[in-house]
């Protein structure tokens, strides 16, 4: 299926309750996706026949301070046996009373695992029911979120100090 | 003159420091260990074109427990910190660190979070050798700058000198 035929099963599955917005360029679409429905628009995508999107290529988020929503979470998708390809985002905003939260898609691909926990750690976005949340690659007392835009690239000793040598037990 | 030309050639008479240093500095085994690319230009330098051999620096120890100098070879990030600094307080004394290039010097072009600012932050460096990377004539030289300074110890104290030429042998 080609990148219209993708969005017009979609449109129709879903209606635009759920589907907040499209966007074209160069011949690709992407789909915004209300945030609440993202794990069913997810599971049709993965288990409608036609569809058959077996593989998420990537989970990935942007952030868009000062401009609100703040966060756009992306999901690129593969279908290995259909051989098509399509992208879908939801919005994701940060109050001070509600962290930026969206729901886990590692129980339909468990590829997602990583990314998720890679955005989560860069962006500060909690992903709801994943089944690892720690951090994948920055060191655990870091409490930054380093590709926030409002974070300053060159870090400083509070907020990114350097990592001391482990002390082992005993030693 | 007095008892040099008694023994006429036969028996060296010279200081223990000296002594000590000649022997430090001639057999000066390195530690094999590149973080960056300039691991590659630090490679280079060991195999024989350009030949560390000839100062007595062939060697290159796998093991920390067997090396005098570790050449901080690269990009320093700040994950990897703890397992540099393993491996220096693996290092039996004496020893001596080299930052190889502007990255382990600086932290170089990186100035961002992930990076450390300078090794010297958390080691004591004896040579900077700044350079992106460094020709190989450039860590040589780094090297033999190194020796000078060990040759300046004394009681096996670190010398204390704001610059050190490098000494004709």
């Amino acid at each position: 299926m080609n990148q219209q035929e993708i969005r017009d099963k979609l449109f129709e599955q879903f209606g635009e309750e759920v589907i907040k917005g499209e966007d074209l360029f160069r011949d690709q679409v992407t789909l915004t996706v209300d945030r609440s429905r993202i794990a069913p628009v997810c599971r049709f995508l993965k288990e409608d026949p036609e569809l058959a999107f077996d593989f998420l290529s990537f989970v990935g988020a942007v952030d868009r301070y000062p401009s609100r929503p703040r966060f756009e979470v992306l999901y690129q998708l593969y279908s290995l046996q259909r051989n098509h390809r399509f992208r879908i985002k939801a919005l994701v905003d940060e109050t001070d009373s509600e962290p930026a939260a969206i729901d886990s898609v590692v129980s339909l691909w468990p590829t997602a695992d990583w990314h998720e926990r890679e955005t989560a750690e860069m962006f500060g976005i909690t992903f709801k029911g994943h089944p690892d949340p720690r951090k994948l690659l920055l060191p655990e007392e870091w409490t930054c979120h380093p590709l926030r835009k409002d974070f300053h690239v060159e870090g400083n000793d509070e907020e990114t100090p350097d990592l001391p040598r482990k002390v082992e037990q005993g030693s | 003159m007095g008892i040099s030309s008694y023994l006429d050639d036969t028996v060296h008479v010279t200081s223990l420091d000296w002594f000590i240093n000649w022997s430090r500095k001639s057999s000066m085994w390195p530690l094999g260990f590149g973080l960056a690319c300039c691991a590659l230009e630090m490679i280079a330098t060991f195999v024989s074109r350009f030949d560390t051999s000839r100062f007595g620096m062939e060697v290159v120890r796998p093991s920390p427990r067997q090396a005098d100098l570790m050449i901080v070879a690269g990009t320093a990030s700040k994950k990897m910190l703890p397992a540099i600094l393993r491996i220096y307080e693996q290092m039996a004394e004496p020893r001596w660190v080299v930052a190889m290039g502007a990255c382990a010097c600086t932290g170089g072009i990186y100035k961002n979070y992930a990076v450390v600012q300078g090794i010297d932050r958390h080691l004591p460096v004896d040579v900077y050798i700044p350079g992106c990377p460094p020709r190989p004539e450039a860590l040589i030289d780094g090297l033999l700058q190194l020796h000078a300074r060990v040759m300046k110890e004394s009681g096996g104290q670190r010398a204390k000198l704001k610059s050190v030429k490098a000494v004709a042998r």
